[in-house]
């Protein structure tokens, strides 16, 4: 081989992890190009959304199933953390971490049961829960503030650095972010992986080839609840202050609109996503009003053209093409 | 190696296996054959934990199988191939024979996010393994190729690959050569002997009697639910309830 | 005491018959295409809104005003239908119930645009004088909403069972396949099937507005409890959503009435998790 082959083969076989890096680099030096705190508090957020749709598309992606109540454990994970560290006083990390327990131990009673159902079924019983999570956060007003919300959440600190300004948070919250992806590339090319992607292509023959599909589906739905919590408890020690609205279930649509844009079962696509559509306002004056249409719309055109979303959709498109190029061209 | 004892199945009152019996000899081809409707998938599906049976027993290696879930029966080292082919198009032609070793692996989904030295060490094995499967039915060029290009005859070869990757106790092939022109059916025999000589136990269901005939050390007839010959291909060949069970339908519809 | 529970089980039979007839709406898609239509919320919302207009844009008289916001709905249902819905060729059920999703924001999005944001008042039926029935003080409005849920009813029954059209929504809801190979076009049952559970949410749009108030995301709540009390009936059963619907109007408040009303909304989606954990089947399901 060549130098210039050596080089390539080296590129191609390492691109994942040469795209984290680079990916990596670009947002250690973002905050040293743009330090306006309210870019940077936009792409905070993107953060997090890229969080709770990380863990979302897993789930869609890989369990093939619908989930549109996301938005009670990113909820349940903001309200726990900001009622644990204010009212509690608690450690903010251990908080994070207790309250995260207790969702997955919520999703993993919950999933059991309704991930035996067809998909109709859970989706709607996604959106029922989000439902009950919501009424509860707006109307128990003693502990959880009410429609007037939560204020007053301390900011994360590490020992006596306090993670308080938007340039440190962005390092903080990108990096749960990379970690995150680090994860889930790791996950979608091993073995584990490979038996979700097997059970999101095909449950019969995925189970005929050792696949527990039950126990793999509630597996998936508790580690995507659990993401979703870490990303409302970072979520309420990044902003300060929440309230019951941001957890509704329009919310959740709205993550699963994210997951469709990026693709199902697509880690990179899920990043553009949450991006995507947490920026979107800023690149549309009059996007209020037009809100719905759009994301009624986009929903409504991936699916009918790119069922299995918008990115994945078209990179599948591109590797067949470029497959089909190959090999005409050698016979 | 695996017995079936009366094992019967209804669907809403109509009988598709009625007391069916037989055995499957270890490192032996046992073909099923009988005329369309006679229960072969059924009795495919039975074995591989698809369907329950309403009534019988299968015993694997000393073990009653029948009402155990699919997955489980993967992980006891029975593989199957689809009549209608169940690959997974999306992904590449590689990772689909490595989902063939999925029921040899033990990791959890922990493991895999931190993919651990161990974790690395087996996806090397892993692939290997495949990579060895791909070359023994000649596809190694086309491994990095996404599953849906592939020709039919291709495809069918994949989930061969992918059934056999794990070294499986059993292979249960469904309709192996449906499709397939005389000179792919002819290279998929040739690999099924080669099968046989590596001492695979192999249960085949088909249609076409020269592969039957030239690869099965037993063949084992059907017809409507009901077992109604089992033996050498060539007792089988001239058993009279055999004829009248393929002749006799011709007769019918004439 | 007594007459308390009395009003409360009338006020619980009046929301009741609104979700039967939403939960009916859901039962009719579900059964002919198989999927679950969440548009279904929107076609309440509709029929409001256009009651609204008929009244007070085009000042028609109640009667024909009724009428005409049941057709218009019905109309929309069926636009929505052959131009959202049918172009899409997946089989995918994951993917329909996401596309009918994306429909339904895009309706809501179109209903916000078109009347506005702000809640809006629907007059009753007949003017608001309380009648007292066996001690306890009941809307005219509520026996509108009992006579003419028994109307909807009633012609339903009669479209399945009576007319040829009805029997062949019947055969593919039974077995599609068959149905396609007898040559039954089903893109008129898809056609009719939207039509009819349009009508069936508009009407119930219609009747509960004037005692909720109009607003362009009224149809969410009302809808998702209607889809809660189809699954408490049992999801695809027509009887099953009647008592589906009935029973859960009664839950919701007597328990409001006796436990406590602050929760009250929740009550039917603590039924949705309790029956869809426990019996997914519901009372008369198949």
């Amino acid at each position: 081989m060549t130098r210039q082959q050596k080089l390539f083969y080296f590129l191609s076989l390492h691109r994942t992890g040469l795209l984290v890096l680079c990916v990596s680099i670009g947002l250690l030096l973002f905050p040293l190009v743009e330090n306006n705190p309210y870019t940077l508090g936009l792409t905070n957020l993107v953060a997090i959304n890229a969080l709770v749709v990380l863990g979302l598309n897993l789930f869609i992606g890989y369990a093939g199933q619908i989930s549109l109540g996301h938005a009670a454990f990113f909820g349940l994970g903001a309200y726990g953390s900001a009622i644990a560290t204010t009212t509690f006083h608690c450690s903010p990390w251990l908080a994070m971490i207790l309250v995260a327990v207790c969702v997955a131990l919520l999703a993993l009673l919950i999933g059991i049961p309704l991930l035996r159902l067809s998909g109709h079924y859970l989706a709607m019983a996604t959106l029922g829960l989000n439902y009950v999570v919501h009424n509860i956060l707006l109307q128990w007003d003693e502990v959880t503030g009410g429609p007037s919300g939560f204020a007053g959440i301390p900011a994360l600190t590490l020992g006596n650095f306090s993670l308080d300004t938007p340039i440190r948070r962005h390092y903080l919250l990108w990096c749960f972010v990379i970690i995150t992806m680090l994860f889930c590339l790791n996950l979608v090319r091993s073995s584990a992986g490979r038996s979700l992607a097997a059970l999101a292509g095909d449950e019969l023959a995925a189970a005929s080839l050792g696949v527990n599909i039950q126990v793999s589906k509630v597996k998936i739905f508790v580690l995507s609840a659990i993401l979703a919590s870490l990303a409302g408890s970072l979520f309420a020690h990044t902003f300060g202050y929440i309230s019951p609205d941001t957890f509704n279930i329009f919310a959740s649509v709205q993550f699963s609109i994210m997951v469709v844009i990026g693709g199902m079962g697509s880690i990179w696509g899920s990043l553009f996503g949450a991006g995507f559509l947490t920026l979107l306002p800023q690149w549309m004056d009059v996007f209020d009003t037009y809100k719905d249409f759009i994301h009624g719309g986009i929903l409504v055109l991936v699916l009918m053209f790119l069922p299995q979303g918008l990115i994945s959709g078209l990179t599948d498109k591109l590797r067949i093409y470029l497959a089909l190029r190959r090999r005409n061209a050698a016979t | 190696m695996l017995q079936l004892e009366g094992l019967g199945k209804n669907f809403g009152g109509l009988p598709a296996l009625d007391k069916v019996s037989f055995t499957l000899p270890q490192g032996r081809v046992t073909a099923l054959i009988g005329p369309n409707g006679a229960g072969k998938s059924t009795l495919i599906n039975c074995l591989t934990g698809i369907l329950t049976p309403d009534q019988g027993s299968i015993n694997f290696q000393g073990q009653n199988i029948v009402a155990w879930p699919a997955h489980a029966i993967a992980k006891l080292g029975i593989q199957r191939t689809f009549q209608n082919l169940r690959l997974f198009p999306r992904l590449s032609v590689l990772d689909n024979v490595l989902t063939g070793l999925i029921c040899a692996s033990r990791q959890s989904i922990f493991m895999a996010m931190l993919r651990l030295p161990s974790l690395r060490h087996e996806e090397r094995n892993l692939k290997l393994r495949a990579l060895e499967a791909l070359d023994l039915f000649g596809l190694t060029d086309k491994a990095q190729w996404p599953a849906a290009i592939l020709a039919y005859g291709d495809k069918k070869r994949v989930e061969l690959a992918r059934a056999i990757v794990s070294k499986p106790a059993l292979l249960l092939l469904d309709e192996p050569v449906a499709g397939l022109n005389a000179q792919e059916t002819r290279a998929v025999s040739e690999e099924l002997q080669n099968l046989r000589r590596m001492g695979h136990t192999i249960l085949v269901v088909e249609h076409d009697m020269d592969l039957v005939m030239t690869v099965a050390d037993q063949v084992v007839v059907l017809d409507s639910g009901s077992l109604i010959a089992a033996g050498t291909p060539e007792q089988v060949q001239h058993n009279p309830l055999v004829l009248e069970a393929y002749l006799g339908r011709m007769e019918a519809t004439a | 005491m007594y007459a308390d529970l009395l009003q409360y089980i009338f006020s619980g039979l009046t929301t009741g018959s609104i979700y039967a007839l939403i939960a009916l709406g859901f039962c009719v898609v579900s059964n002919t295409m198989g999927i679950v239509n969440f548009v279904q919320v929107d076609f309440v919302t509709l029929g409001g809104m256009f009651l609204f207009s008929a009244l007070f844009v085009l000042n028609l008289p109640v009667v024909p005003a009724l009428v005409l916001a049941i057709i218009l709905v019905s109309l929309v249902a069926m636009i929505i239908e052959r131009f959202g819905l049918r172009p899409a060729t997946t089989q995918n059920h994951m993917i329909l119930v996401f596309l009918t999703v994306g429909l339904s924001t895009i309706v809501r999005g179109a209903i916000k645009m078109i009347w506005g944001t702000n809640r809006m008042a629907v007059p009753p039926l007949t003017p608001d004088v309380p009648v007292q029935i066996l001690g306890a003080s009941v809307l005219p409005q509520a026996l509108w909403i009992f006579a003419l849920t028994l109307v909807a009813i009633a012609g339903l029954t009669w479209f399945f069972y009576g007319t040829s059209l009805g029997l062949s929504m019947r055969a593919v809801a039974a077995n599609p396949v068959a149905a396609a190979v007898v040559g039954i076009p089903t893109g008129r049952i898809r056609l009719t099937s939207y039509a009819i559970a349009g009508a069936l949410g508009g009407l119930a749009g219609i009747l509960v507005t004037p005692i909720t108030t109009l607003s362009y995301d009224v149809g969410v709540l009302l809808g998702l409890k209607g889809f809660a009390a189809a699954i408490l009936g049992g999801f695809g059963s027509f009887p099953g959503a009647i008592i589906g619907g009935l029973g859960l109007g009664l839950l919701e408040t007597l328990s409001a009435g006796y436990i406590s009303s602050a929760y009250k909304d929740v009550v039917a989606f603590i039924v949705l998790l309790v029956v869809l954990c426990t019996r997914p089947k519901g009372l008369l399901g198949k």
